[in-house]
């Protein structure tokens, strides 16, 4: 089976965000791999190894597949020395600035044409936010819709695969044949941490860099458009009090007053 | 007159505020036309439940598809009914299930998206507080029908009187939105506290709790408010991920967030400096939270929060 994990590189999540020019300022700040993006490599890691295994010869593969500039090879290096076998880099000076429509036209094509059974993604980048690309990559494609998975159950011979679905709406369990794309929430799992041995493997391991006219979609503007973007006014500090024995007493009496209670 | 489709949204088969709220933002637009998706047979039943807004038509979808199949099927039923009815925008609420039945209506409308939209204008720019809040956007669709997803609790309701007149509709839906089949669902877990992303207070603790939010599930309770917690107290295994506020967590903008414990990272601070008040308690008076809030304790949790609770019931009883 062949399996392909969709991630991001990302500004650290610890890191200032600002823009500049209407766009995420991804110069100025250290790029990561997208932290919930571990969870589906990680589970992708699982499925295969409680199937058989991703060694070479095995019956499994795991490809990273990512959109981004150059440098987005560091994040895909993260990836790989966790344990997955090869990658590929979508890297087109037509794709700055893209939406997550273009984004999903993209990866959809990729994963099309590589005869995967499986995506696996992470529910979201923590830079856009946004949490569609997996649904509209399961719209791009026509497959299953597996999304915000806190479990996945597969099963190889029969090409099914279950999930447990959370959202703030409640529970639900889901079943589909295979293909589908799947969307993992952070509770699944605990994401390893590469190994000695991992790192180095992973620095014998293929990255394919493809630009636009390789994937084959031509290049799309974003439909959508910041008319503007502005930093919110610092909020400054408000009163502040040391509690020597009636610190509640003044933060009951704040509330009042504010008549937040 | 322009049209504006809004999904209506619903909990229990009843229509929330959230419902509301895009019928708010709608109206400044166009008229407001609410999609009631339901299972067959209770569509009437959850229109009637529609009775603030300025909703100005109701159209009903009966299909058992939208139980069975989800996200997909509701996509597709959505996008059907914006078509026939030549929408000039698309709202829905920004929550999970939202955002993705918006990504999908974007994709068959061929259509730009913008999400977790705060407000949006007549002329349908959107505003967006992007980066945990520290940067106001304004952003506009420039191709196919704006899809628009509202955040609930941004926008002030206009919650007049409503009965508009319902119209019921049928659509097809595809073989492509049925892929995936849903087989059992069980509604939240609320354990008699409010949602975190919807609740007017919230009351988080941190690091400083120890492991122990009884303290600060008694302050929240008597608030009636939801509890929070940050990473480092989910990471710990003190409180279920799911109430992680923060960067890689829930994003919240109560009117009033209450930090216990929590010294304020900027991965923190992602998820909540947007709250309208913030109060912080902490033992450290150096946490960098202090430096954004509007009342801060220097104290120890475990004496103030019990303080704060029985000095505020005093007053209630």
């Amino acid at each position: 089976m062949k399996i392909a994990v969709c991630v991001k590189q990302v500004p650290d999540s610890w890191a200032e965000k600002k823009m500049v020019d209407s766009r995420l300022d991804r110069e100025g700040v250290d790029a990561v791999l997208n932290d919930l993006d571990e969870y589906a490599v990680e589970e992708a890691l699982r499925i295969v190894e409680a199937h058989g295994g991703n060694e070479e010869g095995g019956p499994h593969t795991i490809t990273i597949i990512t959109m981004g500039p150059e440098r987005a090879t560091e994040a895909i290096r993260k990836a790989l020395s966790m344990g997955a076998n090869d990658a590929i880099l979508i890297s087109d000076s037509a794709l700055a600035g893209s939406d997550a429509l273009a984004t999903s036209a993209v990866l959809a094509k990729t994963i099309a044409d590589g005869g995967f059974d499986l995506v696996i993604c992470g529910t979201e980048s923590t830079d856009a936010r946004m949490s569609v690309v997996p649904a509209m990559l399961s719209a791009r494609l026509g497959w299953a819709q597996m999304t915000f998975a806190s479990k996945v159950d597969l099963d190889p011979a029969a090409s099914t695969i279950s999930i447990t679905r959370v959202t703030e709406a409640g529970v639900d369990t889901i079943k589909a044949s295979l293909p589908a794309v799947v969307s993992v929430v952070e509770k699944i799992n605990e994401p390893r941490y590469p190994s000695f041995k991992g790192i180095m493997a992973a620095k014998k391991k293929t990255i394919e860099t493809r630009d636009l006219a390789t994937v084959g979609v031509s290049p799309v503007s974003a439909w959508s458009e910041v008319k503007d973007a502005a930093l919110r006014p610092a909020r400054s500090a408000g009163v502040i009090v040391t509690d020597s024995g009636d610190g509640g007493s003044a933060l009951a009496t704040f509330l009042a007053e504010k008549k937040l209670i | 007159m322009s049209t504006v489709i809004i999904l209506s949204d619903f909990q229990g088969g009843v229509a929330t505020k959230t419902t509301a709220e895009l019928a708010t933002v709608g109206a400044r637009i166009g008229d407001v036309c609410a999609v009631v998706l339901a299972p067959v047979g209770q569509g009437a039943a959850m229109a009637a439940t529609i009775k603030q807004g300025p909703v100005a038509s109701i159209v009903i979808v009966e299909a058992n598809e939208f139980a069975e199949h989800g996200v997909a099927a509701v996509a597709d039923a959505l996008a059907q009914v914006a078509t026939s009815k030549s929408a000039d925008a698309i709202l829905v609420a920004s929550h999970a299930f939202g955002k993705e039945v918006a990504g999908r209506v974007a994709i068959a409308l061929e259509s730009g998206i913008i999400t977790d939209a705060v407000d949006v204008a007549g002329d349908k720019v959107a505003t967006q507080l992007v980066f945990g809040g520290s940067t106001t956007v304004h952003s506009t669709v420039t191709h196919g029908i704006p899809v628009i997803t509202l955040r609930p609790n941004s926008v002030e309701a206009d919650l007049s009187p409503s009965s508009a007149p319902t119209e019921n509709v049928s659509v097809t839906i595809s073989d492509n939105s049925k892929k995936s089949l849903i087989t059992s669902t069980e509604p939240p877990v609320k354990g008699g506290r409010p949602e975190l992303t919807e609740a007017s207070i919230v009351v988080s603790g941190g690091r400083g709790t120890n492991g122990d939010f009884a303290a600060v599930e008694g302050f929240a309770d008597l608030l009636g408010a939801a509890v929070g917690a940050s990473r480092a107290a989910t990471d710990a295994g003190w409180y279920p991920h799911s109430h992680q506020v923060g960067q890689t967590g829930k994003t919240v903008s109560p009117q009033l967030y209450v930090a216990c414990g929590i010294s304020g990272a900027i991965q923190h601070r992602a998820g909540m400096q947007t709250s309208k008040t913030i109060v912080v308690v902490n033992k450290d008076p150096e946490a960098p939270l202090f430096e954004i809030c509007d009342f801060g304790v220097v104290g120890d949790l475990f004496a103030v929060l019990p303080q704060a609770t029985s000095s505020i019931a005093a007053t209630k009883s």
